[in-house]
């Protein structure tokens, strides 16, 4: 392995890192800003221009408070619980295809920390490991409520994962590739897999807002009942890695959602702008692309949590076993069906 | 009289509620979200209600009662020759005084041959009842002059208010002349 590869993988990596780090950030700023537009008021608007610096002040904030420890005799547990939730919501990031390639330096630069044949099983197993941050988040607390909170997570994650993974299958079959960079190319033009699997795409949305921890689905954390949930006990950079880990999950669902439904950095026109203007430019531009798209689903998910109340825990619970799961294996029989008949 | 008692809807606005199965469309739900989803799109370029306040103040009603005013009259002479009857009146009492006479040489600054010397208002027992302001005799002391709330503070001894910031600024004493003499 040259030294040039290990320089162009790590840059590839550190940026990825800073630019999930980035969105994670000024999601909690749009987050506030669109709850505030669609509740008629302004939102944070005095630290900055437009109050673009909010994150940061938020931030500070986070960091200037009491480092809190609850009477618990898992004070191990309870400062990895937070590190998982952070480590599992930055590690998904390494398999998103975020563009084609970069020609520079006389060698073409894969934009994608690693391209590995089983990207999607990879994201499925770091995702179900997150939920143990939570977990052990809410078990170290030694607080009913936060234990409570954990429970109706970890549940949560289980149920709707298969629904989620079932959803999955039936675009497998479509693609035959784990890869979310094989998926992406076979998306080039209009192919967009949201046209050909509809349903798929709206249970793996339905499941990836379960995922989340997102309203409708957010009853690990709902503060009427729970007080805050698993992060009841936390306080400053531990419940802020909390907190932090969420948008940085929704970042990557909403970038998830983009590669496998909307085409990922495929945009119309793309093969016309390689062919005429040059591969950096078409390939930039594919990024910028990809990046509508993800901004887009982030919006969209604020958007939905401002519309729809929580769910109750037993309508969570007959949504996800009684109406996802027959649902995504009918989607996998008629996607079978149709792959025999036309193929 | 022959229509019944249920028909009948004073308002106009009157719905029969009905308990009947929902269809399948309307258990699916996503028809119910959608309709929602655009509610909420659409109060997103709604006009926002926001007042940004230390910039921009809500406009005052003309008898809101705020931060008190010691008027001047229209040359620019204080009214108040510290009787005292405001003090006596408040029932937070909040106003304390001490009156001195008005010496040679003061006639521009002091309506009469009294004045207050020391004028205080205290702020956090106040309750803007407006009882001084009934009581007063020489049209001195008014709560709906000033347009303004007594603004916040971090200490306690501020929120006694001095003469330097009750009295009638001799700008506004100015203008009020004008404009008596205009009409």
């Amino acid at each position: 392995m040259d030294s040039t590869f290990i320089i162009e993988k790590s840059v590839v990596i550190v940026t990825v890192f800073a630019i999930t780090m980035l969105m994670a950030m000024y999601s909690t700023y749009a987050e506030r800003k669109v709850a505030a537009f669609l509740q008629d008021r302004i939102g944070p608007n005095r630290a900055g221009k437009f109050g673009l610096l909010q994150p940061l002040a938020d931030g500070l904030k986070l960091f200037s408070k009491e480092e809190f420890f609850p009477n618990t005799p898992n004070r191990f547990l309870f400062v990895v619980g937070p590190a998982i939730a952070m480590s599992t919501a930055l590690m998904t990031s390494a398999v998103i295809p975020w563009g084609d390639k970069l020609h520079l330096f006389g060698r073409d630069i894969l934009l994608q920390a690693t391209d590995i044949d089983v990207s999607l099983l990879y994201i499925f197993g770091v995702v179900s490991v997150g939920v143990y941050g939570i977990m052990i988040g809410g078990w170290a607390s030694n607080n009913k409520f936060s234990l409570m909170g954990a429970v109706r997570a970890a549940s949560q994650m289980v149920s709707y994962e298969i629904a989620m993974g079932l959803s999955m299958i039936a675009l497998l079959m479509m693609t035959g590739t784990l890869s979310l960079k094989e998926i992406s190319i076979q998306q080039s033009g209009m192919d967009w897999n949201v046209f050909y699997q509809p349903v798929s795409f709206l249970i793996f949305l339905i499941c990836a807002f379960a995922e989340l921890n997102r309203t409708p689905f957010d009853l690990a954390e709902c503060e009427s009942e729970l007080i805050g949930g698993y992060h009841t006990e936390y306080s400053s950079m531990k419940m802020g890695f909390y907190l932090f880990a969420e948008y940085a999950n929704m970042f990557i669902s909403s970038a998830i959602l983009s590669v496998l439904f909307f085409g990922g950095y495929n945009y119309p026109g793309m093969q016309w702008m390689i062919d005429n203007v040059g591969v950096n430019v078409a390939n930039i531009l594919g990024i910028v692309a990809l990046f509508i798209k993800i901004c887009g689903f982030i919006f969209f998910i604020m958007w939905v949590r401002w519309t729809i109340p929580r769910f109750r825990y037993d309508q969570l619970m007959n949504l996800g076993w009684r109406i996802l799961i027959p649902l995504s294996i009918i989607n996998i029989i008629i996607t079978g069906i149709c792959i025999l008949a036309f193929k | 009289m022959s229509t019944a008692i249920q028909s009948i809807s004073l308002s106009g606005r009157k719905k029969q509620v009905s308990h009947k199965e929902m269809t399948f469309w309307e258990r699916l739900y996503l028809v119910a979200i959608v309709k929602g989803l655009i509610i909420t799109i659409k109060h997103l370029f709604r006009k926002k209600v926001t007042v940004q306040y230390p910039e921009q103040v809500r406009e005052f009603s003309p008898v809101y009662r705020g931060q008190h005013m010691l008027k001047r009259d229209e040359l620019g002479r204080e009214n108040c020759t510290a009787c005292g009857l405001c003090a006596l009146s408040c029932p937070a009492e909040a106003i304390t005084m001490k009156a001195a006479e008005r010496q040679k040489g003061e006639e521009h600054l002091y309506r009469e041959e009294k004045y207050a010397e020391i004028y205080e208002i205290n702020m956090l027992r106040c309750i803007f009842c407006g009882l001084c302001e009934e009581a007063c005799p020489k049209d001195a002391v008014y709560l709906t002059l000033s347009k303004e709330l007594v603004p916040a503070n971090y200490d306690r001894e501020d929120f006694i208010f001095g003469k330097d910031k009750l009295v009638m600024p001799l700008e506004m004493a100015m203008k009020n002349a004008q404009l008596k003499n205009a009409n």
